[in-house]
Order: C-alpha cells, then structure tokens, then sequence
C-alpha cells in the first residue's frame, strides 16, 4: 500500500520534475560550471581557471556600477509603482464621497479601471518603441516638441533625455511604472473588493476619514497582495534588460550609455557573453546575479511577513 | 470547514509519504551529480565527433574546375544577414549554384545571427557557410578565438572560376583581405567594398550654391553657412557612437598618414596621448560641436532617425559607409542625388584629400565544424567570379571586392557610382583601421569616449587620455600581441 502510493505520487511529479531539472536547475549548474573556465561562447573548448572570474568581477566599475543600478531600480520601482496604484485602487474602490449607500469608488471608476489597464497589453518592445518616440532627442520627439513649443527648451539644444548621465535611469523607471501601475492597480482592486464592506461602514459610523479607513482598514487587509507585488516589481528591477538594450546609447552592444550610465546586469553580461566573447567571466556574473536575485526574494518575503488576518 | 479536513488528511499522510519525499530529492541529487559528467562527457564528444564528420561524407572527386570535390547531389546550409543588401542576391547564387554544380541550398534569411548561429556553433552543428554582419553579428574574433573559423587561404590560392590560370586572390582589390585577417591567417571573407567618410545630397549643394569642401575651414564654412539658413551642419548617428569614430579616426589617419593608424592598431603607447594627429583630429570634431554646428538632437538618434533627418535636408553632412544608399532607399527623395565625399583635409596632412577609408565589409565565413566543406568552399569560388559579383551588383546595388567585378551592362544609383569614381581617385591612397575587428572591448572604449564628447561632458584633451587608457588597457593582453598591423 505504502509503496503503491509512493509510485503513485512520483509518476505525478516525474513530468514536471524533470522538466524543472531539465530547464532550470540543469541550467544554473552549468552556468556555475562554466563561470570557473574561460569560455569563450562558440565552442566546446576551454580551460579551468577557478574563481578568477568572481576575482575579477569585484574589481570591474562597469559591473558595480551596474548593480548600483539595479538597487536603484530596485528600491524606487516597486515602492512608486506599489504607492500609485494603491492610490488609484483606492479612489477607484472606496475614494468615492461617502454617501447613504455606503462605500464606492469615485465618478467613472469602471472606466479608469480599463483604461489604467491598457499599458499592461503593451509588450516590453512594443513600450521601447513608444517610449523612443517620446524621449526622441531632437524636435520630433513628443516631451521635446512638446517643451519646444512651450518655450521651455531651446529648439537647437533639445534635450537628450537617453543621453543625460542624470536623468536616463529616471527617464527609464518612468517607462516601467507607467506599463506596471495598470497592472497592480486591478490586482489590488481585486484584493480590495474581498473586504467586507461592513468593514468600512463600520468604520464610516465610527467617524474615520478616508486617510483612516486607507491606512487602518485597507492597507492591513491587503498585506499579502502588496507583498507579491513586491517580489514581482523586485525581479523586473532585477532584469530591465530590453529597455535598457533598446533604449540607451550603444556602448558596443546593449545599451547601457551614456557612458555606463544606464547599464544593469544583465547588460553588462550579454556584452560581455556575446560581444567582448568572455562567455565564461559573463557566466559568473549570472552567478552573482542569481544569488542577488536569491536573497532578494528571502529578503522581501521575511521583511514583509505579518500575521494573516482573516476575514 | 471541509476544506480543513482536507488539509489535516494531507499532512496526516506526510509523516509517511515525507520519507518518499526526501527520498525523492536525495536521489534526484545524486542522479543530478551523476549527469553533470556525464553531460560534459557527452557534449565533448558531441565538439570531438563533428569533427570527424566534417567532410568525409560529402567529398567528391576533385577536378580543376572543381578543385575541393563539391559533391553533386550534396546539400549546402547557407545562411545570410538579411539587412540593407536583403537576401535576394544569396537566393540568385544559390539558385545558380544549383545548376551548375548540382548542390541544393538550405537558405536562411535573418537579422539574429547570434541568436540563431550562437548555439549551433557551441554544439558543434553549425552551417555550411554564414554572412556573418549586422547589430547581431556573432564577433570575428570571438569565433576565431573559439577555433570555429576555417582558414580561407585554401579557397584564396584555388584557381579563379574566370581565369583558372590565376589564382582567386589575385583577382582582388589590395588590401581588401585585411579585415578577415586573424593572426595572419584570413578566417573572413569580407566581400562587399565599402567606403567610408561623408555623404551630402548634391541637390542641396546645388540649389545652397556650396561646392564640396576639400578643407575642414571650408567644410566649417559650409557648416556654419547651413546653420545660418536653418540646416544642420554635421548629422551623425548618436545612438551608435560607430558613426562618429568613422569621422574622428579618418581625420588622425589623414592628418599623420599611415602611420598614425598603425600606431592605434598597433597599441603604440602613443597612439593618441602624445600624437599630433590624434589631437587635431579630435579638437576638429570638437569645434564642430562647440561651435553648435551639430544637427539639433543627433547625439540621441538612431541610425535610422538620423539619416532620414539628412534625407528631408535638415543636415548638410552625413557620417557613414557606402552601405548608405541602400540602408536609405525608401527615405531618399528622388532627385536627392546622394554624394560621398572624402574627409575634408586638416592643415598640414599627410595623405591626400583625395585619400579615403576603404575597405570591405559584410564577413562571409565558413565554419570549421561545416558539414559540407567542399561545398561551401567551392560556393566561396563561385562567389568571387564576375557572374556572381555582377548578380550581386544587381540585386544589391553594391560593389565587391573582385577587382572589375561588375558588368558594365549594370546602371548604380547615384550614391553607389560616386564611390566608383572616389575609389578610382584615390588610387592607392587608401587605408582601413583593423583594431574594431581586433579589439572589440578597446574600440567600445572608444566609441565611449566619443559619445562622452559629442555631448559636451569631456574634452578633447580627456578624449585622448580615455582612447590611451583603452589602447593600454588592451596591449596588457597577451593575445594581443599576435595580431599586427604591417
């Protein structure tokens, strides 16, 4: 009996093991096999060099740099992204003026909620081309030609909004808040609209405000949802690669200008991977980036635990 | 509540079946310990057996008019960049090659090279023969460094399809060789002549009443002429700093003569802190930029953005080789009557104006690990014999490096014929820079700089010590000490 059920459980989990092995753990292995060679990328053919690859690493700027990057990303992503569209799912939800009936979202809330929504259809390639367009730097570009006919810039000095040291990363966290924010917002209205509504008129009878019945009702039931959005805003802070390959200034090969400005991980190994053929030294900084991205996910998830409030 | 019954069943039952669990991952463990030598045991079979498969099944008899045995009835795996020249000329000689020698082709049209060749070449399954270009190129030197490149030489020194008294590489323009070359040794065959420098439309000039400047002050005055009228004086492709280098690096060659580009490509110590011509070619892009004789927004632009911006007359100049034309088609107006220019000449230059950056791009490649190398190598002959050059002249409005190699009975766009006569004018003033093909890590270095310049945050004098530190930054490589510029 005991041993029926063992075969039993493992012939369910065979398939999805295996796939799991196959294309992930598999994956990972080798690349930590391949970070301590010097492989080149095009061939079989290398030598074993230890960590000289992690030794080198931790003296290359244009790496570091690119994990400063990442952090900024990391922390100014997910906590605008998280804010904006708490906020709008709050109007959206429970923002309306109180009335007899008791709590409801504000005038035309349905419709927001579509429309915040359409920046999330958009693929990744589909918001760079956009977003070139926008941040064009001469007077075809929408914010130059916009700012030109204002007056406000000089229609022979346009601003280079890609190639200014100070303001691509910001210019880039723009494109990917705009695109989330729809995203989260009906993620939270959904975890939202789980509240009971005796919640709220119940605290509507206590005399709270809206600040108070945000902060003291909803945001404590919606813990779990604001977490998972946490991590999933952390990993796209973690990657950015296609808007930053196809976006930023070329500095050979994805991106990553002005400068080394806008470079992030994953830029800065694919350069190395496939254009500089340092295929092996790139490997260990998928290496670094993996445990990052590892204690990262740790990190958020013991951070935000709480205790489960049940409803 | 049913739920919760349910839950308290299932880790009723864990106690039990959490043995099998940890059984389960511990042998999976072990398993995964086991595979990892075995996979890399495997795979080097897999890179040690393609060798041996190489050209054993597809070997004919040789012959002189087939001198690598092209088997017919054999298949030929051809895969082309599909970028400004498209791919129609590949199908025109596959189709050709078809019927002379009786080998079918497998044609492959993209623009991801790396993305689709990368992993066939690790694994050892590459194709016949690759037109290995573009933003995607897999890198010359990163695939010699691999061993997957064959040494050309063979195909070079084989009797020519035109003159089988001659071998094929005499039938070539000099020099055009040169940026295949991998430690001495041509592993790419880069078939389209190019040249390189400044394109302006002759209709512009025409109607503006400007002559083409053979000066930079008279470039310059042109500039600030066109800035007058509300027209940019230099456009170049800022999202791709490639561009601009094209400019600054012609001017130090021009200036110092030959030797300047062979102190660059030759990590000279001096090849830019210290050299006369490196300063002035530099601090003559950088008056053009302080001066604000830049297109408006050139700096951010993309390739693309850039050059349709000159082709509405919004710059008189352009930066760029003399895949221009065709890049441009679609955006050129028709009577804009597209012109190349060689750089214009700094006071005191050792190279004529009439000199010029030439050379040949598009890398054709055969890998080492190709299935069919008689074939491939054969389809390489083919390649450089007047038919095919003509076809490719046809189809794709450019020259190759076979000297004479285009049918007269063929009309070229405008673009495409002034670089004839600039090629026939300079003679053998030419040059070519071999460090991008060499060294893809210094010249990133220096499109950096270049980038960092252009928009005002360096000077001139920082721009040196940056391209300096790059050049000493490669010459510590020992590898690098195998190539070498003569």
């Amino acid at each position: 009996m005991r041993k029926g059920q063992y075969r039993f459980v493992a012939g369910f989990l065979l398939v999805p093991v295996a796939l799991y092995l196959i294309f992930v753990i598999w994956p990972y292995i080798q690349t930590f096999g391949y970070s301590l060679t010097d492989w080149k990328g095009q061939s079989q053919t290398f030598e074993f060099v230890g960590l000289d690859n992690y030794r080198a690493l931790f003296r290359d700027d244009v790496f570091l740099e690119a994990i400063w990057h990442n952090i900024l990303f990391l922390v100014f992503i997910p906590v605008i992204t998280i804010l904006l569209a708490l906020f709008f799912a709050f109007m959206v939800n429970a923002g309306g003026r109180s009335r007899a009936g008791g709590v409801q979202g504000v005038a035309g809330s349905k419709f927001y909620k579509i429309v915040y929504f359409f920046p999330q259809v958009l693929s990744l390639a589909i918001l760079a081309v956009l977003f070139n367009a926008v941040y064009r730097s001469d007077g075809g570009g929408l914010l130059n030609g916009f700012l030109i006919k204002l007056g406000l810039v000089d229609a022979e000095n346009p601003v280079e909004w890609l190639n200014e040291p100070s303001i691509v990363l910001w210019a880039l966290m723009v494109v990917v808040i705009w695109n989330s924010v729809g995203f989260y917002l009906v993620l939270f209205s959904a975890a939202m609209q789980s509240i009971p509504r005796d919640v709220y008129e119940a605290a509507l009878i206590d005399g709270a405000g809206r600040a108070q019945s945000f902060f003291r009702i909803t945001l404590p039931l919606l813990w779990d949802t604001v977490q998972t959005a946490w991590v999933y805003l952390g990993i796209v802070a973690m990657d950015m690669f296609v808007l930053v390959s196809s976006m930023t200034q070329n500095m050979g090969a994805y991106g990553g200008g002005p400068d080394h400005h806008s470079d992030v991980m994953s830029t800065v190994m694919m350069r190395n991977f496939l254009y500089y053929g340092k295929s092996g030294y790139a490997c260990a900084m998928g290496v670094v980036m993996l445990l990052l991205t590892l204690i990262l996910s740790v990190v958020t998830l013991r951070a935000t635990r709480r205790e489960r409030i049940e409803f | 509540m049913g739920s919760t019954s349910a839950e308290n069943h299932g880790s009723g039952t864990t106690g039990t079946s959490g043995v099998g669990r940890r059984d389960l991952i511990k042998r999976s463990a072990a398993l995964g310990l086991i595979s990892v030598p075995a996979m890399s045991f495997l795979s080097a079979c897999a890179s040690g057996g393609g060798d041996d498969s190489g050209g054993n099944n597809t070997q004919g008899k040789t012959s002189k008019s087939n001198p690598f045995g092209a088997q017919k009835g054999s298949k030929l795996d051809v895969v082309v960049f599909k970028g400004g020249y498209g791919d129609d000329y590949a199908k025109a000689w596959e189709a050709d090659f078809g019927k002379k020698l009786g080998i079918t082709s497998t044609h492959t049209g993209t623009q991801e090279i790396t993305g689709k060749l990368q992993p066939r070449f690790n694994a050892g399954n590459p194709p016949d023969i690759v037109d290995d270009s573009g933003a995607q190129q897999i890198k010359i030197d990163v695939l010699y460094k691999n061993g997957a490149l064959l040494d050309l030489g063979e195909v070079l020194d084989a009797p020519a399809v035109d003159d089988p008294s001659k071998k094929v590489r005499d039938l070539l323009i000099p020099g055009t060789l040169d940026p295949g070359i991998q430690e001495g040794k041509v592993v790419a065959l880069n078939y389209i002549y190019t040249v390189w420098g400044l394109w302006y439309s002759g209709k512009l000039f025409k109607e503006k009443g400007w002559t083409p400047p053979k000066t930079w002050d008279d470039f310059l005055a042109i500039c600030q002429d066109a800035k007058k009228q509300g027209i940019g004086g230099l456009a170049h492709q800022g999202k791709y700093p490639y561009y601009i280098n094209v400019a600054i690096m012609d001017l130090i060659a021009k200036k110092g003569g030959i030797d300047a580009v062979k102190a660059i490509d030759n990590l000279d110590p001096k090849a830019f802190v210290g050299s006369d011509a490196a300063q002035a070619g530099v601090e003559a892009i950088y008056e053009v930029v302080e001066k604000g004789l830049l297109m408006p927004g050139t700096n951010g632009l993309t390739h693309t953005e850039s050059q349709t911006r000159w082709n509405q007359y919004k710059a008189a100049f352009i930066t760029c080789g003399s895949w221009l034309e065709n890049e441009q088609l679609k955006q050129t107006p028709a009577d804009f009557d597209m012109k190349f220019l060689p750089m214009p000449l700094l006071a005191g230059s050792k190279m004529p104006f009439e000199a010029i950056r030439a050379g040949s791009g598009e890398p054709f490649i055969i890998p080492a690990k190709a299935k069919n190398l008689p074939g491939a190598k054969e389809f390489m002959r083919h390649m450089l014999s007047k038919d095919w050059s003509t076809l490719f002249a046809k189809e794709a409005n450019s020259l190759t490096i076979l000297k004479d190699g285009v049918d007269p009975s063929v009309k070229l766009r405008p673009g495409t014929q002034s670089t004839v006569e600039a090629s026939k004018a300079a003679g053998s003033n030419t040059f070519r820079y071999l460090y991008p093909d060499w060294y893809s890590e210094m010249d990133t270095a220096l499109q950096n700089a270049s980038n960092e310049l252009m928009a005002k945050r360096i000077q001139p004098k920082e721009w040196l010590k940056r391209c300096q530190a790059a050049v000493d930054k490669q010459a510590k490589d020992p590898a690098s000490k195998k190539n070498h510029h003569d």
